[in-house]
């Protein structure tokens, strides 16, 4: 039973490094701020997530894995703060999105395709 | 295995400076900031666990408090160029 | 009576924090969530839209379908982050949030933006401002099964 647990953490702990590294590549990778963002999230969720359950069952029951169950719910919570600031103050700054498509037909101002990283 | 995790969290650290070098406006710089606090905060749990003690944990709830924090103020001056600003213009956009 | 179940929920998350339980702490923790309670209060925070604990019965069975969208949706950005080619297509689009109270709205707003390829770039009234990396996700938002989602979690009070 504890060889199980053992590599189900392992497991666990692989797949979280694995889509932390694959968020960085996208920060990356990514051509404009907005789709930069999308990959941002993916290492706020999955990779924390994942990385940290891992955690909880090196932990086994106990105060540690409370505190690392409150830090997930602090990033559940507060990583679409951050997230939705970041876009506002984009947009409020006038950077346009590079888009491939608008589909806000009730304002037809912002469908150029925007400026170039 | 702590360690593969740990090099993994240390490659991803380097792409995120590498966005925060390179990135063209001051929003990329927030967000690739924003990613390394996470990423801080994620090899603080993975150090706490490799050298067996778990205690860094707790630091690593005040680097997400902090982090939330800071990111928001920085988002603010960017955008009012002031900290003390009235929110009566959040409705825009 | 919110008030006291905040304070609760206070103390339990100090006990949690502090892990040694001589009296001295304890009474030092109960004085803590007593204080915060009151400063609450005083900055008038202490309503139920700063502590929806109505909602804590329903979030256990939101919570785990919004995971299981999460890692739907992170696993397709995945896929296109890794493409060679990056396929994106990003798209803006405008959704209508037909919750009643505003805790319903952000917490749509904030299922959104939790869920890679999707965020939600602005508020304006009960009109969200989607911001999608494939058209696909944004097709998929305006067909609105996660808003009738987040409306039952919302009712069910």
């Amino acid at each position: 039973m504890t060889q199980v647990i053992e590599i189900a953490s392992w497991v666990l702990i692989l797949l979280g490094s694995f889509f932390t590294i694959v968020g960085a590549v996208g920060l990356v990778r990514m051509p404009d701020v907005f789709t930069r963002m999308h990959a941002a999230s993916v290492t706020d969720t999955l990779g924390i997530g994942f990385l940290f359950l891992g955690l909880c069952l090196q932990a086994g029951i106990g105060l540690v894995t409370l505190k690392l169950v409150f830090l997930l719910a602090l990033f559940f919570f507060t990583g679409p703060v951050v997230t939705h600031a970041l876009a506002q103050a984009c947009l409020h700054e006038g950077l346009k999105p590079m888009l491939a498509e608008d589909r806000r037909n009730a304002r037809p101002e912002a469908s150029d395709d925007g400026r170039q990283p | 295995m702590f360690a593969a995790a740990t090099a993994a969290i240390l490659v991803a650290l380097s792409l995120a400076i590498t966005r925060a070098i390179r990135g063209p406006t001051v929003f990329d710089r927030v967000l690739a900031g924003n990613s390394v606090g996470t990423l801080a905060i994620m090899l603080l749990a993975v150090t706490g666990f490799l050298t067996g003690r778990p205690e860094f944990l707790d630091i690593g709830l005040t680097y997400g408090l902090l982090n939330l924090i800071s990111t928001l103020a920085v988002l603010k001056f960017f955008r009012h160029g002031d900290l003390a600003y009235a929110a009566d213009d959040e409705q825009r956009s | 009576m919110r008030h006291i179940a905040v304070a609760a929920i206070l103390f339990f998350f100090w006990l949690a924090l502090s892990g040694h339980y001589t009296p001295f702490l304890l009474t030092a923790g109960v004085l803590s969530a007593a204080l915060c309670v009151l400063a609450m209060i005083r900055a008038r925070v202490a309503d139920a839209e700063a502590a929806p604990l109505e909602l804590l019965w329903a979030a256990v069975t939101y919570f785990p379908w919004l995971i299981r969208e999460i890692v739907k949706s992170a696993w397709s950005v995945t896929k296109i982050i890794l493409h060679p080619n990056l396929p994106i297509s990003p798209t803006m689009t405008v959704v209508h949030a037909s919750q009643k109270t505003s805790p319903g709205v952000a917490t749509y707003a904030n299922s959104i933006t939790l869920t890679p390829g999707t965020i939600t770039v602005g508020v304006s009234g009960k009109e969200l401002i989607i911001h999608a990396l494939v058209t696909e996700g944004a097709v998929d938002l305006e067909e609105g099964g996660m808003d009738r989602r987040v409306s039952r979690f919302e009712g069910a009070k």
